[in-house]
This record gives C-alpha cells, structure tokens and sequence, in this order.
C-alpha cells in the first residue's frame, strides 16, 4: 500500500460525509440509549424522507457527546447547534429548522464552560463520528498514525515518541508509558502479547464504557501501535459483560478493521501481523488487577499473584505481555499523529497530556469531560460541572473509586495530578470523580467503599479478605451509633494493617476511602460514636431517649 | 541443576548468603538456618503467596514482599524479624483466628497444628480483633476424611497437593473473600465426588483441623510432614 | 517477710478445668499460700467479691448480662486481671454456641435433649447474651494465660512471676488448646 493508496481511503470517506450539507448526529453511547435515542433518531430518519430531504439531510448516531445529564442530545450540521433532551416528537422540527438558525427551546449553548473549558484528545472523535462505521473514522485521518508508524518508524522510535510525550498510564497507576513498553519491547520471549484492560469497575465511572461505545477504532489502533512498538502480534481486550453495547460495537470494529486490512495478517502491506481477540470478564473487579485480569484470560480462576516478575517480563502464559487501559490505548494515535512534544505541552510537569473524568453524583452537569492535567479541581467542579445539585453546599469529592478518597473544600483549588491527589490521600485512579453535597454521610460513605471492597475481594490473602470485612463490620457499628473510641482505633489499626500486607492493589488501597475520611472528617466519625448522631442524618442510629421528667 | 546457573550474593538478617539465581529468599533463609513463618507455603507444591506471614523487608522496596515468591537478587539486603515485620506477622494472625471458629480444645488436631504453634512463634496471646462467628458446615460425607470449614485457612495446599501431585483436581475453591470455600468436584459432598482418589494427601498436607481422618478425637490427628518431601524426592530420582 | 498479697479465683461461663489445673499444682500450693492470701473464690467460702484484690485468676467465657457485671466489678477491684484459660482468653467452647440463636440454643439444650420437659427457664436465671465473649471484650486484661486448661507449671510460674513484680512471659510457654 502506497502512501497514495492510503490517502485515498481517507479522501473517499470524507467525500462520502461532505456529499451531505446538513447533518444530524445522535447520541448513541448507553446513556443517551437508556433515554431512547434510539427512537430519536429513528424519528429524525423518517423524518429527513417525509420532508424530502433525504439528499441533502443526512442522520447518523454518533459515540458520546458527554454531557449525559441533558441526554439525549443531538447535534445538527458538524455541532453548529447542539440540542439536549430531545424527544421523538422534536424530530419533525430539527428537520423543519435544520437549514434556519437553531431552535431555541432545545438548545444548549455550545460556549458554555462544560465544553468550552475541555481538550479533547483521547475523546477527539467522540460524537463526531458514527462508531459503527469504519469509513467515518478513516475521514478522520483513522489509521493514519499506524500506518505511518509501520511504514516510516522503527519500533523504538514510536517507543521513544511515548517516551517524549510523558504519557502515564491511565488505568490509576500511572506507570510511564513509554518505561513500560521498552520493557516489553526489551524482554525476551518467542511470543509477546498486547492486552486492552476494558475491566473497569469502579463505582461511578464509565470512561473505558464511553469510549468504547464511542470511538472503539482508536483504542483498536492504539494496539496495534503498541503491539508493533513492542513486538506482539496478538491481542486481547479484556471487557466486562456488563457492556453489552461496548462489546457489540468492539466486536464489529475488529471485524470491519479485519476486513480493510488494520488487522490482521501483513497490515497496509507491510510485514507486521496483529490481531485482536475478545475476552469476556464475568463482573468480578479483582480482574482489572493485571495479574487476576491475566489468570482470568488464561481460563484460571481470577486471582492475583505477587509480582515482580512484572506481566512486562511474565505474563500472559509465561510471554511478556503490555498491558495498558483503553484510555491509554485511545491516547496513542492522537499522539503518533500530533506529535509527542504537542501532547508533553499540555498538563503539569510529571503528568502530561490530559484525563478523561467521569463525572458523577451530586452536580449538575453529569456526564464525560477530558480536560488538561493541572486543572484545579474547583473548575471540573463549579465551573464545567456547573456546581452542586439544587444549590447545596460542596462536601467532597471522591477520586480513584474504592481505591481512592474524599477530598474536602479546602482542597479544592489543587490542581489535578497523580502526585498532588496521592499528597491529600486519594489517588487519580480511571477517572471516576463523585461529588458529594452536605447530605452525604462521609461515615457512610466510608462504609459503602468498604461493603465493596469487602465483598470484591478475591479472599487469596488473609489481610484483605479478613481485614475488610472486620472493617466493614466496624463501619457498620460506627454508623448505627453502636461504636466506642477502641473499635475507631482498631478501625485505624486495621487500616494500616491491611494497607501493607496485603497482596494486590485491593486490599493495599482498599483503606483509602476509611484514612481520607477520617483525616478531613474525623468530626462526622466522633459525632457518630460519642454523641450517637449522624450529622448529615443519613445513618440509622439507634438511640434511646433520655427521659426529661 | 545446570551449569549455567549464576549464583548472587545478598543479605539476610546482617548475614551474607549464597544463592542460586532460581531460588527465593525463603529458599535460601531455610538452607541458612534463618526462620521465616509460613502457613500457605509447602515445600513440593507451586508457591502461593496467600498467608502474608512470610513477609520481609527488603532495602529499596516500600513494599513488604512475600519471600516464598521473591526471587534472589545480587546484592539484596533483606529483613525477616524487623518490628514491624513482628507487629504485622501477630496481626495477621489474630485475623486467622478471628476469621472462622478455631477452637483448638476440641480439635483434633490440638497439638500439631501449625496455626496453633504458630500462635507461639509469633508471640500471639490473644486476638484483639472481634471474633466473627461464622456458622460453618462441617462435610462428614466421605467414609474416610473430613472437611471441617470451621478450621479450614483457605491456604490451599489441599487444592495443591490434588491437582499438582495426585493429579486429580478434586478440590477446589469456590466464592470470594470473606466467603471462599474449599469444595469437592463441582460443590457436592465428598462422599459423592467422583474424581477423589482417596490418597489423603490432602489431609496430612492440611496445616490445621480442617482436614482429618474419620474416627479421630482430640489431639488424635498428627499429619505425616513427610509424606509430601518424601514423595517429591521419590518422583525427581524416578525422572 | 514480706506482706502476702491477696488472690480472687473466678469462674464464669466455663468447665471449672482452670480451677482443676489449678489446684494440680500439688505441693506447690504450699509455696502459693506463703505468697498468697485467697480472698476469694469458689474453692473459699467468701459471697462478696472485695473491694481491693491484688490479683484475680478469672476462668470462663462471658456469657450472661450477671457475667458482665460481674466481670467489670472483678476489674474495678483487681489490680492484675488473669484470663485464666482458653475459655476467658478466647471464648473457647462457650463460643461454639455463637453462631446459633439464643432461642435456638435454649430449644435444643432444654426441650430437645431433654425428654418431657416443656419449659425454658426465664428469668430465675441469668439473661443469656447473644453471644459468649473473650474477657477482654469487655474490660482490659493484664496477663493473658492459655491452654484448656493452662498448665499447672504455667499457673505457677504466673503467679510467682507477678509476686515477684515481674510480667509473666507466657507467649513461648504456653498455647492454645
């Protein structure tokens, strides 16, 4: 394949897109689906025919637009005007209006902060691109960066380029890309392979879920770059049932990538072969650790094993395996594409580029945001969040899920990296983000990571499979009101306890949401078990009335 | 052993020992005299690196490793019987005992399980931790052994010894966390497994009560350490 | 000579094996009498536990709301508290009870083994707890003393240890069971 041929592929899609001078896309990712944009966009469909403007009017579903609060949204001729809550029976007057200014009572300002404060890199194509349709990637220069890695880059300059960019894992460890594939570009071993970890499971975050739903070429491509970087010619994305949507459009991506020649034997002509398997995760969050999420491929029951050796140097079936997150993966050919030193120019200085947060709980504008590392957490939260829900009062906000913690106001004007979240007890973790108002417990909450972290467990290790249920027991008596100040101390005992002897991941992080809590809101515990209340009054305190005679 | 296996020197305890670049920390602390706890480690079956007890300290790490899983490096200097090590060794087995209901008067076991002396090696002498009570069954199916879950560790050596050395599979090991469980076959009851050979290996590889033979009383149930080492020196000279 | 300090032996929820154990330690007894004054106990005809004991041997699990109260005046009067024996150390037997029902457990140990009786006592006898509990889930322990029964040398070097002023080593010398 000449760079010419290529070319033409990319130049044949765009055409086929710009043959339409107006355009209807429809959000299709699982929350705007779970709101029936299905029917929407049906309903646009039928209505492009009645009206006639079938050849000039061209309606398509689209990966995620991110704001999921004001779903389903629609944006019409390439996000001139994007419209929020849109119901079938708005159709006839999208299409009525679609060459007039846009309507009114549906419209969401496209200048306000939630989009206009984001950069996206990792989401560049989400909702601007059909994710069933391969062609309308290619017009998105799709593919291009493997092809030109494959065809005018040696394996360790890409590797170098990752280096330059400063990527970090975007899993929740943070490990630097390019360190790691060097390391499994270094390792010795007849066969290596590539693994997608797509098992995301932390309460309150649906960035891997989006993305796939959204965009699934990019991360199909970010693999391919790897495996050539690292020398593997076979993957695996390991995906959690619970996707169905996810898994259906990964499956027919793959084929169609298959099909056109980006997957497969001697891609765009050139000696690397790589394909890309799926493999089904049956809920268990033990799995995203990479060691349980390997024995889980390799049909064992999935649990962790200690390392080292690190999956860099023995991992899938004894062979050096990469394995990085679908954020991570959807971060690559942005990066082959627009330069490493373009991405290194964004974020702080040891976390570069920017990070794709789930934003969920008590704030108004839920939904998917990507935004420069470095941004203060006050801006992701008041400003493209757009605040708290029903005008309350800001509590917390709780990063890196069950391995994370609760950050309070006075730390609100911190900016977002992997050290600064780590130096106030949380961590950046995947993404999810769950702002807490004045009516959430942080007692409570404590005790809800925790009934997770307990019953997630994979029970190999004596710390974590003992050492969380002990502590869940004592979040549970803490918030019923039943506690003394000797089970706090053995709640923090425990915390140290199972935070360094345990195994994996897990249980060495499985505290964090206990110590986060009890370092900003000791108060709310020692309310709790000195004075038998909950201040927030959402426990169920069992307290007798003292009798005024 | 191959010639071309290199040998490193490393540090244990402020001693200088030789290793070969296969073996573990654990490995070579035993040929050197220097005791480190174990519970789910057996010689003769594939490591673990589930019970935490035979964590060490290792300089430049922050994290404690599982010496029965860390493999020799030049130059490393390790710690077995540091403070903390001692703190984080009692702790983790006043867990044990909290976890199910170890009751050793009555045991069968009493007196050569290796959860009861390990209370003394590690100086436990009680457990500060709430006692969890689980209700438990007892599987008295098969008409020569007995599972008792209210002993059982879930260190899996039984599971071990069956699949790697009998060769049967067995046992297995079913749920999570809190609420894993050694099963036979695909969770019925022993008597009615179809694969158990009745070696009864399972039994004397059992670091507590959990597994006995039928018909034993208090104090009755010794396990033949031997069984396993014996055995594996038998199969390398037939190799 | 020096002043003899004075001894409290209890026993709660357990088999009277401690108290056994105890008095196995045959001619010994009469080295215990020379540092020991029994103030109290079941082997003594004293109904009032004093009001200051220098050390008490305390056998048994807690099992009943008497033995609780029971067991927090033994601590505001003792000066070393003694879990003597498994059952005060861990709960040891009492305990197999645990993860039954209270109302289940009455059924089978008054109406099921015994044939023709039709009646649960109430209250004539101490209220059953939920469950039965280690000691020191209920007031602080000084010396934590194994075995089921401890060793009548453990009682021993226990007790001489603490008249001496000493805390008894007992983690190596004794076990579980």
């Amino acid at each position: 394949m000449t760079p010419e041929d290529f070319k033409k592929i990319g130049d044949t899609h765009r055409k086929k897109r710009e043959a339409f001078p107006y355009v209807i896309n429809v959000c299709t990712a699982a929350a705007c689906v779970s709101l029936q944009s299905e029917k929407v966009k049906d309903e646009l469909t039928s209505q492009v025919k009645e009206q006639g403007k079938k050849d000039v009017c061209r309606v398509s579903g689209t990966g995620c637009l991110g704001l999921c609060a004001s779903g389903p949204l629609v944006t019409v001729n390439n996000e001139q005007a994007l419209y929020g809550g849109v119901k079938p029976e708005d159709a006839s007057d999208i299409v009525k209006n679609i060459e007039k200014k846009p309507i009114k009572r549906l419209e969401i300002p496209a200048d306000m902060p939630f989009f206009a404060r984001q950069t996206k890199i990792a989401l560049e194509h989400c909702g601007k691109t059909d994710p069933e349709v391969i062609g309308d990637y290619l017009a998105m220069e799709g593919y291009e960066a493997l092809y030109n890695c494959l065809t005018t880059m040696e394996p360790v300059e890409v590797i170098d380029m990752m280096v330059k960019s400063g990527l970090r894992g975007r899993g929740g460890g943070g490990y630097p890309v390019g360190l790691k594939w060097s390391t499994v570009h270094k390792a010795v071993g007849a066969k290596k392979y590539v693994i997608c970890n797509a098992d995301e499971g932390d309460p309150g975050a649906f960035m891997d879920r989006s993305m796939l739903e959204s965009d699934p070429h990019s991360i199909i491509e970010g693999m391919a770059i790897a495996g050539y970087a690292v020398g593997a010619s076979h993957g695996y994305v390991y995906i959690r049932g619970e996707y169905p949507l996810a898994i259906k459009r990964l499956k027919a991506a793959i084929r169609q990538a298959e099909r056109q020649g980006f997957l497969g034997k001697n891609i765009c002509e050139t000696p690397f072969s790589f394909d890309i398997e799926i493999r089904l995760g049956a809920g268990a969050f033990v799995c995203g650790e990479e060691t349980a999420l390997i024995a889980s491929i390799e049909g064992r029951r999935g649990t962790p094993r200690p390392r080292p050796p690190y999956p860099a140097q023995f991992g899938l079936w004894g062979h050096p395996t990469l394995i990085n997150n679908v954020e991570t993966f959807a971060n690559i050919s942005p990066i082959v594409r627009k330069g490493a030193d373009y991405y290194a120019s964004i974020g702080t200085e040891r976390s570069k580029g920017t990070k794709v947060f789930a934003l969920a709980g008590s704030i108004v504008n839920t939904g998917l945001i990507e935004v420069p590392m470095g941004i203060t957490l006050r801006d992701i939260v008041f400003d493209i969040g757009g605040g708290i829900l029903g005008g309350r009062k800001f509590k917390a906000v709780q990063t890196g899920g069950p391995s994370g913690g609760c950050i309070p106001d006075e730390y609100l004007d911190m900016k977002v990296d992997y050290e600064s979240l780590a130096q106030v007890g949380s961590i950046m973790g995947s993404g999810g983000m769950i702002v807490m108002d004045e009516t959430s417990c942080m007692v409570d909450v404590a005790k809800y990571f925790m009934d997770f972290c307990q019953s997630e467990s994979c029970g190999k290790c004596a710390p974590c499979r003992v050492g969380t249920a002990q502590m869940y027991n004592l979040l549970n008596m803490i918030s019923q009101g039943k506690a003394t100040m000797h089970d706090m101390e053995l709640l923090e005992e425990l915390c140290d306890v199972v935070k360094n002897t345990s195994l994996c991941g897990l249980g060495q992080t499985a505290a964090n949401p206990v110590l986060s809590t009890i370092r900003f809101f000791r108060d709310e515990y020692l309310a709790h078990i000195n004075d038998k209340k909950c201040p927030a009054g959402v426990c169920t305190i069992e307290h007798k009335e003292v009798a005024v005679s | 052993m191959s010639s071309t296996v290199k040998i490193k020197t490393l540090t244990i305890d402020d001693r200088q020992v030789g290793a070969r670049e296969d073996q573990t920390i654990l490995e070579v602390a035993r040929e050197n005299g220097i005791k480190i706890p174990t519970l789910c480690y057996l010689k003769g079956l594939s490591p673990y690196g589930g019970c935490r007890m035979c964590i060490v300290e290792v300089a430049g790490s922050n994290k404690l490793l599982p010496s029965c899983m860390t493999a020799v490096e030049e130059g490393m200097v390790v710690s077995t019987q540091t403070e903390k090590i001692k703190k984080y060794r009692k702790s983790l087995l006043e867990l044990y005992f909290s976890e199910r209901n170890h009751v050793c008067s009555v045991c069968a076991t009493n007196g050569y399980c290796e959860l009861q002396s390990m209370a003394q090696k590690v100086e436990m002498t009680h457990v500060h931790f709430p006692y969890m009570y689980p209700h438990l069954e007892v599987d008295a199916t098969h008409e020569r052994f007995v599972l008792d879950h209210n002993r059982c560790i879930a260190c899996t050596r039984c599971v071990r010894v069956c699949d790697e050395i009998e060769g049967a599979h067995t046992l297995d090991i079913k749920d999570r966390g809190i609420n894993v469980r050694i099963i036979t076959d695909l969770d019925q009851p022993w008597g009615e497994s179809d694969t158990c050979t009745q070696c009864g290996k399972c039994v004397h590889v059992c670091p507590t009560g959990a597994l006995i033979e039928r018909g034993k009383s208090v104090g009755e149930m010794s396990k033949r350490k031997q069984l396993l080492p014996y055995l594996t020196k038998m199969r390398e000279a037939h190799k | 000579m020096k002043k003899k300090l004075t001894l409290a032996t209890l026993w709660l929820d357990g088999c009277s094996g401690c108290h056994m154990s105890l008095v196995d330690v045959d001619e010994r007894l009469i080295d215990v009498a020379g540092i020991y004054d029994i103030v109290f106990s079941p082997l003594v005809d004293v109904k009032e536990f004093p009001e200051k004991v220098d050390v008490t041997l305390l056998e048994g699990a807690i099992s009943t709301d008497e033995d609780v109260e029971m067991v927090k005046r033994v601590r505001r009067s003792t000066k070393t508290l003694i879990a003597f024996g498994d059952c005060a150390v861990t709960s040891n037997v009492p305990s197999m009870r645990n993860h039954f029902k209270v109302e289940d457990v009455f059924k089978r140990g008054y109406l099921e083994t015994t044939p023709g009786n039709t009646i649960i006592p109430d209250e004539r006898i101490p209220k059953l707890l939920e469950k039965a509990y280690p000691v020191h889930h209920f007031v602080h322990v000084d010396v934590f003393l194994q075995g089921c029964p401890p060793s009548a040398d453990n009682i021993f070097y226990t007790l001489v240890e603490i008249a001496e002023g000493r805390t008894p080593e007992l983690s190596k010398r004794a076990r579980f069971g």
